[in-house]
């Protein structure tokens, strides 16, 4: 009895969340997938169809959008990886006492409510605000210049929102390696240099690619920041599902788009749980 | 015969410029990071002509926090967003504890699903988690609303909460739970008595993050909201026709109430790992 209850125990605590993930995630998203293949309009109901039409379709008509939304998610995810590794290498091995605090500041936007935090972005880029207003007045800058509405201004914000997320994974992996490894490398006449090379950078591998996963995902999914601080030559692929949910209500269309993001996007978490185990991702996210 | 022993020469010493340039680095970041707060709060005391933020410093008024409450929509939405923000929260950690402690303690088959569906959950761009959800609310014919704005909001918090208890629950001694075992205590009541105390900060920890997520997030709930405004959305929704000073202040509540709770909860944590 006792023997049995032993075996049964992980399925009925693994129950209630397994339920609920199924039925509010995992269905769902085969759920869009057939409506991806779903034909007729909104008046007359949908039935399933075996055509994968709406996917040639979709892609055909918004390779812009997908190339945009990978090139900004890319250019994004590396910046923020270049900004955010000597911070959290600072903190981790000079942050001494204060190392709490140190990270407590880099968290603070995470108090601020997101779209806040791109509204507050976009106050300070506009044309004529406190920031570019004055340059401009005093000539630094021809009157016609702007930052908002480029590509710039939407990875700038990308970058801004994803900085303290890249910054926990590293620090957490940062903080992990055993300080005589670096003594023993620097008695051993290795230069600072080379001892980073073949020490630290190996050692932190693990968290570079994890926060790179985590955020490259995040920001391609985007819509905010290409909403309030692009144009509309900066529409990313969220903006296009959005709208064809909102605006032209083509169900099937936003949900092929969406099942062809999570599918690229699904490929490259696979790859990283074969790599690195689907245990050690979860360790650095949250 | 004494041997001495020379010291170790140690080739180089970390340089002192390096770890300064680094310094610098770093907190030219967090004053980057801290900018756009700072606009914030600054500017929920600028005057704000014809009940809009102005783009420039005009002059200090208290008059934006005197009218903090006074538009009725963005009170109420602020209202849904603190209603869903606890709801979900508390579900998540009373769904997701059970898995935590299944994920910690046993080895079982479909371990390594359970661990890629958390992860899955993760990782799936906000994006694709509201639209499918969206697609089966449409498909079910569940009308969009707080109930599913609600769902929503659990469904990506569960696998945060898992996640954190977990680490929580993978820290403690499992000498502690078998002696109460040894000494008769049925499983459930050394659950109650000895792991769930122990595990505790974990689950206050997981609720915690799990309100942050949920009062922040935008992306999912526009899909899943319907006519429904929550404070996010509210926000996004007034972008276009000029936005209220109302919404730096009450923002900049949420910031310091979300600041004075965390120092309180490492303030308590530290008291209790000093005792």
């Amino acid at each position: 009895m006792r023997r049995l209850r032993g075996k049964l125990a992980p399925y009925l605590l693994s129950l209630p969340s397994w339920v609920y993930l199924l039925v509010f995630f995992l269905i769902p998203l085969c759920s869009m997938l057939g409506m991806a293949l779903a034909v007729g309009n909104p008046l007359t109901g949908y039935i399933l169809s075996d055509n994968f039409q709406e996917f040639v379709t979709a892609f055909n008509n918004y390779q812009d959008a997908f190339l945009r939304s990978f090139w900004y998610g890319t250019a994004s995810t590396v910046i923020t990886l270049a900004i955010s590794y000597p911070v959290a290498y600072w903190i981790a091995f000079y942050g001494g006492r204060h190392k709490s605090t140190y990270l407590f500041l880099v968290m603070l936007p995470f108090f601020v409510s997101f779209v806040i935090r791109v509204l507050a972005w976009e106050f300070i880029l506009s044309d004529q605000g406190f920031l570019l207003g004055p340059l401009k007045a005093i000539g630094l800058l021809p009157r016609s210049y702007h930052l908002l509405s480029t590509q710039w201004a939407v990875i700038g914000g990308l970058v801004y929102n994803s900085f303290a997320y890249y910054v926990l994974p590293l620090y957490v992996v940062l903080e992990k390696i055993d300080r005589r490894l670096v003594r023993a490398a620097n008695d051993l006449y290795a230069s600072p240099a080379t001892a980073f090379m073949k020490i630290i950078l190996p050692l932190s591998a693990p968290g570079v690619f994890a926060g790179f996963l985590l955020v490259f995902v995040t920001n391609v999914g985007d819509f905010v920041n290409a909403a309030l601080l692009g144009g509309p030559g900066t529409y990313m692929i969220g903006n296009i599902i959005q709208d064809s949910f909102f605006e032209s209500q083509d169900y099937p269309m936003a949900a092929a788009l969406s099942s062809m993001l999570m599918l690229m996007l699904m490929i490259a978490i696979l790859l990283y749980s074969k790599v690195f185990g689907a245990e050690a991702i979860q360790e650095y996210a949250a | 015969m004494n041997v001495t022993v020379p010291p170790m020469p140690s080739a180089y010493k970390p340089s002192r410029l390096g770890e300064r340039l680094l310094a610098c680095f770093t907190w030219a970041m967090i004053i980057y990071t801290m900018l756009p707060i700072a606009v914030m709060v600054v500017f929920s005391f600028n005057y704000a002509p014809a009940g809009r933020i102005a783009l420039n410093w005009l002059h200090f008024t208290l008059a934006n926090y005197a009218d903090a409450f006074a538009i009725q929509d963005l009170t109420g939405a602020l209202i849904h967003s603190l209603e869903v923000a606890v709801g979900s929260a508390v579900i998540s950690a009373i769904i997701g504890t059970p898995l935590a402690l299944a994920l910690a303690r046993y080895k079982f088959w479909g371990k390594s699903a359970t661990d890629l569906v958390i992860f899955a959950d993760i990782a799936a761009p906000a994006v694709v988690v509201g639209a499918s959800l969206l697609s089966l609310f449409l498909a079910l014919n569940l009308p969009r609303g707080l109930l599913t704005i609600f769902i929503a909001h659990v469904a990506f918090n569960l696998a945060f909460a898992v996640v954190v208890i977990r680490a929580r629950v993978s820290g403690l001694d499992r000498a502690l739970d078998q002696a109460a075992a040894d000494l008769g205590a049925t499983p459930w009541v050394a659950f109650w008595t000895v792991t769930f105390p122990l595990i505790l900060p974990g689950i206050v920890g997981a609720c915690m993050l799990c309100f942050m997520l949920s009062i922040d997030d935008l992306i999912i709930t526009t899909f899943v909201a319907g006519q429904t405004l929550t404070f996010p959305l509210w926000v996004y929704g007034a972008v276009k026709v000029g936005m209220p000073p109302q919404v730096f202040v009450l923002s900049t509540f949420i910031f310091a109430g979300g600041v004075v709770l965390a120092l309180v909860n490492v303030a308590l944590s530290h008291r209790r790992t000093v005792a």
